[in-house]
């Protein structure tokens, strides 16, 4: 039978004050992917081994991890990629550990709701009436930003988080820009305040880490651009016309 | 470390939801819109998003469109259902999902749109028109974060995040809370409310190969029925007939209502010889036993995980389904290794939906006061024997609503409940969960080798296929296992996100619900729908035209009768 190495890097706050790691020689199969692995350590090796995860299918966002430096959903990632190497996994990078591989996501959800990610307006169209009307086109203007499914790996890939946690961060701006993007919206100025209040946004020097990290492809470098522009394009019309536009 | 409590004015709302998926999200808004008073509390052991309605992927049905009609969606429905639904529930059902649908609509749920800006509908089986509004192929997905981004407006929606409710408080006969576990910092809480309301989901995973996430356990079934209420019609549990060999994980109807053909491994359409009228757009339970027949009599392709057919897609083109199920070309080319655009898809049939459940009255109350059920854990009954596909989501909408609000109403007509009144209660769950598992110095027994024997028992007794000798073995196994359970030794003690202990609290749940599920399927000698009873092959209205109640009993499940509510459609046989 073959066999694959997983070394995971282990956290404890009760028993440890430092991160160790341990290693775990587990049965191979063309067909695994990383969190298989750890589920199998789980269930026959060692049942402290502690980490998140729900659908196994890449869509509930809970499994992200670093996996041999890079940040992915474990659940998408197949073991044979890297076999015969070994595979190296730890928390996603830029957040506080909770245990093991179970990372603090307390300050996205923070985020989460300051950038009022839900529909704004000024009066609401009563149920009776229908629907909005939206073309295929309005609705590809802002499809591919409501793609997120709040994994982390943005977070633990860019640069500017990794050294200043204030930053609103990939995943909470491309959601902002996805409601403003949105033909049914109209709360473009109260979240371009939001995103404007935060100094991380200057510094995003477009590395694009996000974007190529995204496993949904949401592009959230794009949408820190635009809102970039958009912003400086208020600021501007502020500074011409300081009565409003 | 043993767990030690919390102050006891703590914690303290008028309503309390378990469980952040579509239905205990829906329920919680409008909780929130009865009154902006109200103090309401969403409890889910994992964020909200992460919640199991965000896989679902083919649609939400409801009629909005001039070729359709609500007596058409009820009919569908009840034909569906074998006639086993409630008929008064399926009316409101069809009425409210409209509106429901729209609802989500003016909330951001990004739907698929016509040329013409209005929503789109596609096909899905046994539905007669096409009336499943869908978001490509993700509509579960954006339908769970659009409902929770919605929800974070409402300022008194308060959530506890990863928190795991271990039992019902019930005090002077009345639901008054929980108990809950907070994962992260492994302390056990007593949360008291005037309502509470269990919007916790299925239990696929008392099974081995489902389409389920890890996290559905069945858990609110189970703290239902240990607290005295029914569980209604548990012998009915639905296979899809899409999954992929191995994992799992589901191809959708959708892929079918598009137009995919199913074909064995003489390249046949099998399903000609079976159900000639509708074909792929047949119904679940139908098409399952299509492919297990085909299975059985060789027919079908072996492969490394049992045996399988082949779903067909590429006949669609590449711009089809690119643009209606992007997501099932994703996941099969990851997870299969092959491109649906050029090659068929290898499925078989995999455990799905459970249609049975807490039994509830239409909006959602239990027998017990102050305790309601909405959502996938709920049987009101909408789905009786074998529910449509699409029907669910939009369940979770109209009764999640419904309920929220009956939950909000029965919470403002109540006095508020004090901790003091739980104490001793909450003592005592502490005490059990560390004498029988943190704490426990002896114990033998392995969580993940007491839930392979359940899955074992439960594949080979209550498959699509059963008979009652085997059903009667998987009583007597899961009796065993139930008690074998008492010997458990969890690895883990500690208190820090101890996911070791919930899963063995999860497993406890499972085996008193999956003993259910193969009692009620013994109790009921006919074949209706999900049920195939290989001994007793015909549907009898006479003798099983009614819903099995199952309440807890040390010796196992006892059984009550009760009556199906007929109001327009009369049983009839169930003909495509
Ligand atoms: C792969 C897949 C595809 C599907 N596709 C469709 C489709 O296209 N159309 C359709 O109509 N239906 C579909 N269904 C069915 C439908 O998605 C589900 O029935 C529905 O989403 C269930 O929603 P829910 O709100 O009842 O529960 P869930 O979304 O499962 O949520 C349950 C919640 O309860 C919480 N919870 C559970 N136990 C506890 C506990 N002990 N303590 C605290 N919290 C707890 C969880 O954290 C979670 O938040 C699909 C199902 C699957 C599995
Ligand atoms: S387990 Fe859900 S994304 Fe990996």
């Amino acid at each position: 039978m073959s066999t694959i190495k997983i070394t995971v890097t282990r956290y404890n706050p009760e028993t440890s004050s430092e991160p160790f790691t341990q290693s775990y020689t587990i049965p191979y199969k063309e067909d695994m992917v990383v969190l298989d692995a750890l589920n199998y350590i789980k269930n026959h090796v060692d049942g402290t081994l502690t980490h998140r995860w729900s659908c196994r299918m890449g869509v509930c966002g809970s499994c992200g991890m670093m996996v041999n430096g890079d940040a992915k959903l474990t659940c998408a990632t197949f073991l044979r990629d890297y076999y015969p190497g070994e595979v190296q996994v730890d928390p996603l990078a830029h957040f506080p550990v909770i245990r093991d591989l179970v990372i603090d996501m307390s300050d996205f959800m923070d985020k989460l709701l300051e950038i009022k990610p839900w529909i704004i307006r000024s009066e609401e169209k009563p149920l009776e009436e229908g629907e909005y009307l939206q073309s295929p086109d309005e609705l590809n203007l802002y499809k591919q930003f409501s793609m997120c499914i709040n994994c982390m790996i943005c977070y633990s890939a860019c640069p500017v988080y990794g050294h200043d946690q204030s930053f609103l961060g990939p995943a909470a701006i491309a959601l902002a820009h996805r409601y403003n993007m949105d033909s049914r919206d109209e709360g473009q100025d109260q979240r371009a305040e939001i995103i404007g209040s935060h100094e991380g946004i200057w510094e995003c020097t477009f590395v694009g880490e996000c974007t190529r990290v995204c496993p949904e492809h949401v592009d959230p470098a794009a949408a820190i651009q635009r809102s970039k522009v958009q912003l400086t394009k208020e600021y501007f019309l502020s500074w011409m016309w300081p009565w409003g536009n | 470390m043993p767990i030690s409590l919390p102050m006891p004015e703590e914690m303290s709302h008028d309503i309390l939801i378990v469980g952040g998926g579509a239905a205990g999200l829906r329920a919680a808004i409008a909780a929130a819109e009865v009154d902006a008073n109200l103090d309401i509390a969403v409890v889910s052991k994992v964020y909200p998003m992460r919640s199991h309605t965000v896989s679902a992927e083919g649609g939400a049905a409801a009629v909005l469109r001039e070729d359709d009609s609500l007596e058409l969606h009820g009919f569908d429905t009840v034909r569906g259902s074998d006639f086993l639904a409630d008929q008064d529930v399926v009316e409101t059902f069809i009425e409210k999902a409209p509106e429901e649908l729209i609802q989500l609509e003016h909330w951001g749920c990004p739907w698929s749109r016509d040329s013409n800006g209005r929503i789109s509908v596609r096909a899905f089986g046994g539905m007669s028109v096409k009336r499943t509004v869908y978001a490509s192929d993700k509509t579960g997905f954006h339908m769970l974060h659009a409902l929770f981004q919605t929800s974070l407006k409402y300022t008194q929606i308060r959530r506890y995040d990863e928190w795991f409710v271990s039992s019902l408080l019930i005090e002077d006969g009345k639901c008054v809370g929980v108990t809950a576990l907070d994962l992260e910092t492994g302390q056990l809480h007593s949360i008291v409310a005037k309502a509470v309301l269990l919007c916790t989901g299925g239990g696929g995973q008392i099974f081995p190969f489902t389409t389920n996430a890890s996290i559905k356990s069945a858990d609110g079934m189970a703290l239902a029925y240990r607290a005295g209420a029914a569980l209604k019609d548990m012998e009915f549990v639905q296979y899809h007939p899409t999954g992929l060999p191995g994992t799992g994980i589901l191809i959708t109807e959708a892929s079918r209502g598009e137009g995919g053909h199913l074909l064995n491994k003489e390249g046949e359409r099998f399903l000609e010889r079976y159900i000639p009228g509708k074909m792929e757009m047949g119904p679940r339970d139908i098409l399952s036993r299509a492919i297990m027949t085909e299975m059985n009599e060789g027919r079908a392709f072996e492969g490394e995980y049992g045996g399988y057919v082949h779903l067909d897609l590429t006949h669609l083109g590449e711009k089809t389904i690119d643009e209606k199920l992007p997501f099932v070309r994703k996941l099969v080319v990851k997870y299969v290794g092959i491109d649906p655009v050029h090659e068929p898809i290898p499925v078989r049939p995999v455990v799905h939906y459970m249609m049975g459940g807490v039994s509830t009255d239409i909006n959602g109350n239990t027998s017990i006061p102050g305790l309601l059920a909405a959502g996938e854990v709920a049987c009101l009954t909408l789905n009786g024997a074998n529910r449509l596909g699409s029907n669910s989501l939009t369940e979770c909408l109209v009764f999640g609503a419904l309920s929220g609000r009956e939950g909000a109403r029965y919470a403002l007509e109540q006095q508020p409940v004090s901790q003091n009144a739980v104490r001793s209660l909450a003592d005592k769950e502490q005490k059990r969960i560390a004498k029988q598992f943190l704490e426990k110095e002896s114990g033998k027994e392995r969580v993940a080798s007491l839930q392979e024997e359940m899955h074992l028992t439960m594949e080979k007794g209550c498959g699509v296929y059963r008979t009652g000798e085997g059903l009667q073995d998987s009583c007597t196994t899961l009796g065993k296992l139930r008690e074998r359970f008492a010997d458990v030794a969890i690895d883990d003690r500690g208190r820090i996100f101890n996911t070791d202990l919930r899963g063995a609290l999860e497993l406890e749940f499972m085996l008193e619900v999956a003993e259910c599920i193969a009692h009620s399927a013994l109790a009921r000698e006919e074949s209706r729908g999900a049920q195939s009873r290989l001994d007793f092959p015909e549907r009898s209205d006479e003798k099983f035209l009614h819903h099995q109640l199952a309440y807890a009993t040390p010796e196992g499940p006892r059984f009550e009768q009760q009556p199906v509510t007929i109001t327009r459609w009369p049983p009839e046989e169930r003909k495509y």
